[in-house]
């Protein structure tokens, strides 16, 4: 069958077999590889990709059924040069280690962020308990997702607003 | 790698739709909604449906409506929307504790009341919540709608009453003044299901004696409410004492399996216990809500 998608603000057109999982189509038919795939069984998160802006998990939902959606995956985050507030906490906070749970942290920490700009810790715990962290202890990740709500601009613009005040 | 069996894939446009689909593929044809629990049995081919018909577009059974006496739900409204509802969470508050330990939040967002229902699972919150709350399901086949209480609906571990041709398309639940409910669950972590849970719903009358009480249990083997508590608490004034002979009788009506989640003492001791919790969380929100009313009749 015939599917089409926006993915990272791209149309894509594919012809597929109607059993194919969406973390598949993303990582072997459209080569996006910064969606993980991990545990297979919807239990750890590493395959989050946004569908219309919510967190799904894509290795249990068909990409037959993300056709005529759109979908953000961990390369739409940044835009161009400039990475996401997400992206910037994440390094700032040291939110991951060996980075394996890391893309699907930080696209459902956009979309909490997008939906609460400014949610308290245990919120942020709430929104990542669907996800398996098994470096960091997720006090970085928290932290993380904490650096990005305080910078909606990302750091660009609090460098320049540093160097003002300095 | 897990991939489900071939299929073929086809979306409704409209309930009609789906239905005369049904019909056309005829018994190895599945509805698919939020796809949570169906998929994964498609990947480990514990399912493996000739037809997959895709539902995800009758934005048409997505609602909430307060509708004079009775709570209406469109069969895919998202776990995630019953979560966040202020109406829900005033008139039936068991169902936003429920929601709030269904899965984790992002299969809340695909997961829909209508599938959960339909998937009956015996660990499944939502067939509790609406055994306890009374609730009516509308199922539409070729030959019209039929409404039917849960008792009917849900004939058991993965089985209910509707048959291949049929689409259930809304949950209804009585309102009724003076009463609340509440919702309690023991998991092991975040998404898994439930070693043991129970739901309650209790209206009390003007001079603070229960008038009405409905307790359910989930994953511990029984597929209604303990009827048995009912006798003993219409007409007591709510109480510690009261709450503890229910917890009793729960523990006694229940039929726990020993798997890895606990031996059958430990969940009948969670019955037991959780029970006398959300009895004793029901019988204070629904004081309180008379208080309110008090308030603001005042």
């Amino acid at each position: 069958m015939q599917i089409s998608m926006t993915i990272n603000g791209t149309e894509v057109t594919r012809e597929i077999e109607p059993r194919v999982l969406l973390v598949h189509f993303i990582r072997d038919d459209l080569r996006l590889t910064g969606t993980h795939w991990g545990c297979d069984t919807t239990n750890c998160g590493t395959c989050v990709v946004l569908m219309d802006g919510q967190p799904v998990k894509s290795c249990t939902v068909l990409a037959a059924m993300a056709d005529g959606h759109t979908i953000t995956t961990v390369e739409g985050l940044a835009n161009g040069a400039t990475l996401d507030p997400v992206q910037q906490g994440f390094m700032e906070e040291h939110g991951l280690q060996c980075g394996f749970c890391t893309p699907g942290m930080m696209l459902t920490a956009r979309a909490l962020l997008d939906h609460n700009p400014h949610p308290e810790p245990l919120e942020i715990r709430e929104a990542i308990s669907g996800q398996i962290c098994r470096c960091t202890g997720y006090a970085t990740i928290v932290r993380s997702i904490q650096w990005a709500a305080a910078h909606p601009a990302g750091a660009t613009a609090e460098t320049t607003e540093d160097e003002v005040h300095a | 790698m897990q991939i489900p069996a071939p299929f073929d894939y086809v979306r409704a446009s409209s309930v009609d739709n789906a239905l005369a689909l049904l019909d056309r593929h005829g018994p190895e044809s599945r509805v698919v909604a939020g796809g949570h629990s169906l998929l994964p049995m498609m990947k480990l081919r514990l399912a493996r449906p000739d037809w997959l018909i895709d539902i995800n577009d009758l934005y048409e059974l997505d609602y909430l409506l307060v509708d004079g006496p009775v709570l209406r739900i469109g069969a895919m409204t998202r776990h995630t929307t019953l979560l966040e509802s202020d109406d829900v969470r005033r008139l039936f508050p068991i169902i936003t504790d429920a929601e709030r330990v269904i899965a984790d939040p992002i299969v809340r967002n695909r997961g829909t009341i209508g599938g959960s229902l339909c998937q009956a699972d015996p660990a499944e919150d939502l067939s509790t919540v609406c055994h306890v709350l009374e609730a009516v399901a509308v199922v539409r086949g070729p030959n019209g709608e039929r409404m039917l209480s849960m008792a009917d609906f849900h004939r058991g571990p993965y089985e209910t009453a509707v048959a291949q041709n049929e689409l259930l398309i809304e949950v209804r639940i009585p309102i009724r003044a003076r009463s609340a409910s509440a919702y309690e669950k023991v998991e092991r972590r975040v998404g898994d299901w439930a070693v043991a849970a129970a739901g309650a719903s209790v209206t009390l009358a003007a001079v603070g004696t229960i008038s009405h009480v409905a307790v359910g249990l989930t994953a511990v083997g029984l597929d209604r409410n303990v009827t048995e508590v009912e006798a003993v608490l219409v007409g007591q004034a709510p109480g510690e004492e009261l709450f503890a002979l229910a917890g009793r009788l729960a523990a006694l009506a229940c039929d726990p399996l020993a798997d890895q989640r606990g031996p059958i003492d430990y969940k009948r001791h969670l019955a037991d216990e959780l029970t006398r919790r959300v009895l004793r969380v029901a019988c204070s929100r629904a004081a309180a809500s008379v208080f309110d009313l008090t308030l603001q009749e005042g």
